[in-house]
């Protein structure tokens, strides 16, 4: 059937696993942005900068750090850096919301958006002058070398883990808010932040813990990227207007269907790649437009 | 109204004497295309209450559309920048009808998505010349008479259509069509249950703000003889809304000073500090939202209008 369309099924299989990833990428992106919007109300527009904040920490990492400390030998290596990135990214976002983001709750919520906006340029600005623009090659850590020949497909060892993790992570997320206490104070303190308080539960403290672990999500994502993008201060910026785009389609109502929605879109993307390439980096806006279109409040939203 | 008054005189007096006081033209004409730009922007922002981060799109498609018709089809000034400025306007339009589907945060977030798919539009269609972008647009004749390739008259024909705009946004603004906006801002549903079709009276005002930036990219691309990527990318969107917030969010001024500090800035900043720019223009960006909301103009206002 594949040869008929003049695609092999290799080709078709490989494409789909790109979309897969970029999928899942895009899920645990649109998936911080959620929790982050949730909460605090406003959209995290630094999601970018932040997730390619992870990516240097892996980099900085494995090649500067030795240097730093006058010891090349010494690396912090992938399977440390994807814990101790989220870590520093979330420290630094904790720091963020209490300095900054804190005073805006009671303005508009576009105040927000504009000055996470503000902070993406610093940070990508910051990344350019120390960095350069050039892409920095991060090499996949020796365990997930290689791949597995699938018969139909060969399969690196890295693509999958990515995969998996991004899953695992995910679903974890989701579990944490809808199935446990925590979650419940959370999901309470979205709908109706003033009671929630009422019965003593220390919101403030709630909000700017949700926030750290909301951009943590996306250093994470940094990390598992930094192998199969390069590593560049322009990695982020990019991205993050597709998964507004995600966002946009999804609504950000539901975490379930955040997930959902990104890793579908992940693989309606990989399939545009096969079958009308020219058409791959704006398929998800022209989705975008249809739902708004269609279904103007997103497949999962709940607006008003 | 009187301080709008001496405003108005001051910015004409001083435009009209900017090029005698030999402050280089280019540079002049670039911070008045910016200053038209960012009113356009602030006529949806500062007076709808509408944040779209997806105005480049119209600046950039209005530059490559002037672009193309005056150097390809051979189109007189006048007429190219008509027609980028319909193309724009029009642009506008389907952007506008997509993104007033969806309200706050949404809107932003659609218009800049939108403006990103045509960005890579841009990028894959071979007229615009991809990374190069539309080189040698020729500077011909103006009306057929008056000859744009003199800069002092390109001067002038560009600041008198800076002040055709900025005239045009500010009748709006103060016409009962203005005051529905400006109800719509603050208040929707209250908008609505006076009976105003609120969605239509938002598409109007985004058509509107999407024509006049077309205007502003249009011309910018007579000034430079050049329609490039630079102008359609999201940083331009961001800068359109520093320099509006910066100047003064809602004044009928601030988005003229703020395009005239922030364009000076980077004409000051881009040979000593390089790539520092952009982590200047954060900083900007953060101090204005978290301490200096009513921007430069805002706060002189606030100054004189004492209790």
């Amino acid at each position: 059937m594949f040869e008929l369309l003049g695609i092999t099924p290799q080709a078709l299989f490989s494409q789909l696993l790109v979309g897969l990833i970029n999928g899942s990428f895009y899920a645990i992106l649109s998936l911080g942005l959620a929790v982050i919007f949730g909460m605090l109300n406003i959209i995290n527009f630094s999601h970018g900068a932040q997730y390619m904040i992870g990516a240097f920490i892996a980099w900085i990492g494995l090649t500067q750090v030795g240097q730093w400390i006058g010891d090349p030998q010494f690396k912090l290596s992938y399977w440390v850096v994807l814990i101790v990135a989220p870590l520093l990214v979330g420290a630094l976002g904790i720091l963020t919301e209490r300095t900054m983001l804190s005073r805006l709750y009671k303005l508009d919520h576009l105040y927000g958006l504009l000055l996470t906006f503000g902070l993406a340029l610093i940070f990508e600005g910051l990344f350019r002058y120390w960095y350069g623009v050039s892409g920095q090659p991060y090499e996949i850590p020796e365990v997930l070398q290689g791949g597995i020949n699938l018969g139909f497909m060969f399969l690196p060892k890295y693509r999958a883990w990515v995969v998996v993790a991004s899953l695992v992570v995910c679903v974890a997320t989701w579990y944490v808010i809808e199935r446990t206490k925590l979650g419940s104070y959370l999901r309470a303190g979205t709908e109706n932040p003033k009671l929630v308080q009422a019965f003593g539960i220390n919101l403030p403290l709630m909000i700017t813990l949700t926030y750290g672990f909301g951009v943590a999500l996306a250093a994470f994502a940094g990390v598992l990227a930094a192998p199969i993008f390069s590593v560049s201060p322009l990695m982020g910026a990019d991205l993050i207007i597709v998964v507004f785009a995600v966002v946009v389609i999804g609504g950000m109502g539901s975490i379930l269907g955040s997930i959902v929605t990104g890793l579908g879109l992940g693989l309606i993307e990989g399939l545009t790649k096969v079958f009308y390439p020219e058409g791959s980096a704006v398929v998800v806006f022209v989705i975008m437009v249809i739902v708004l279109l269609v279904r103007p409040a997103g497949l999962f939203g709940r607006e008003k | 109204m009187n301080g709008t008054r001496a405003g108005f005189i001051i910015l004409i007096v001083a435009g009209l004497a900017a090029p005698l006081l030999g402050i280089y033209p280019t540079f002049l004409m670039k911070c008045w295309c910016f200053a038209l730009f960012a009113c356009a922007f602030n006529l949806l922002l500062g007076y709808t209450g509408l944040l779209s981060f997806g105005h480049a799109a119209f600046l950039g498609a209005a530059g490559y559309i002037t672009g193309h018709t005056v150097k390809v089809m051979g189109f007189p000034p006048e007429l190219g920048i008509l027609t980028g400025t319909a193309f724009a306007a029009a642009l506008g339009y389907l952007f506008g009808s997509l993104a007033i589907r969806r309200q706050g945060i949404y809107f932003a977030m659609i218009t800049l998505a939108l403006a990103q798919m045509l960005y890579f539009v841009w990028v894959q269609l071979d007229f615009t010349g991809g990374e190069d972008g539309l080189q040698g647009v020729p500077r011909s004749m103006l009306f057929g008479v008056i000859d744009l390739a003199n800069n002092t008259n390109l001067y002038y024909m560009v600041f008198a259509l800076f002040l055709a705009g900025f005239f045009l946004i500010y009748r709006v603004i103060h016409s009962p069509f203005g005051q529905v906006l400006k109800s719509i801002r603050e208040n929707e549903p209250r908008a609505i249950s006076l009976g105003y079709d609120v969605d239509r009276y938002k598409l109007l005002a985004f058509v509107l703000s999407a024509g006049l930036a077309g205007l502003a990219g249009a011309t910018k691309t007579i000034v430079f003889q050049l329609a490039s990527l630079t102008d359609a990318h999201w940083h331009m969107s961001g800068q359109v809304v520093l320099m509006t917030l910066l100047g003064g969010l809602g004044t009928v001024f601030g988005p003229v000073v703020g395009a005239f500090v922030i364009i000076g800035l980077q004409n000051q900043l881009a040979d000593k500090v390089g790539s520092w720019v952009q982590v200047i223009m954060g900083v900007i960006f953060v101090v204005c939202v978290l301490a200096f909301r009513r921007g430069i103009v805002g706060e002189i206002q606030a100054l004189f209008r004492r209790p």
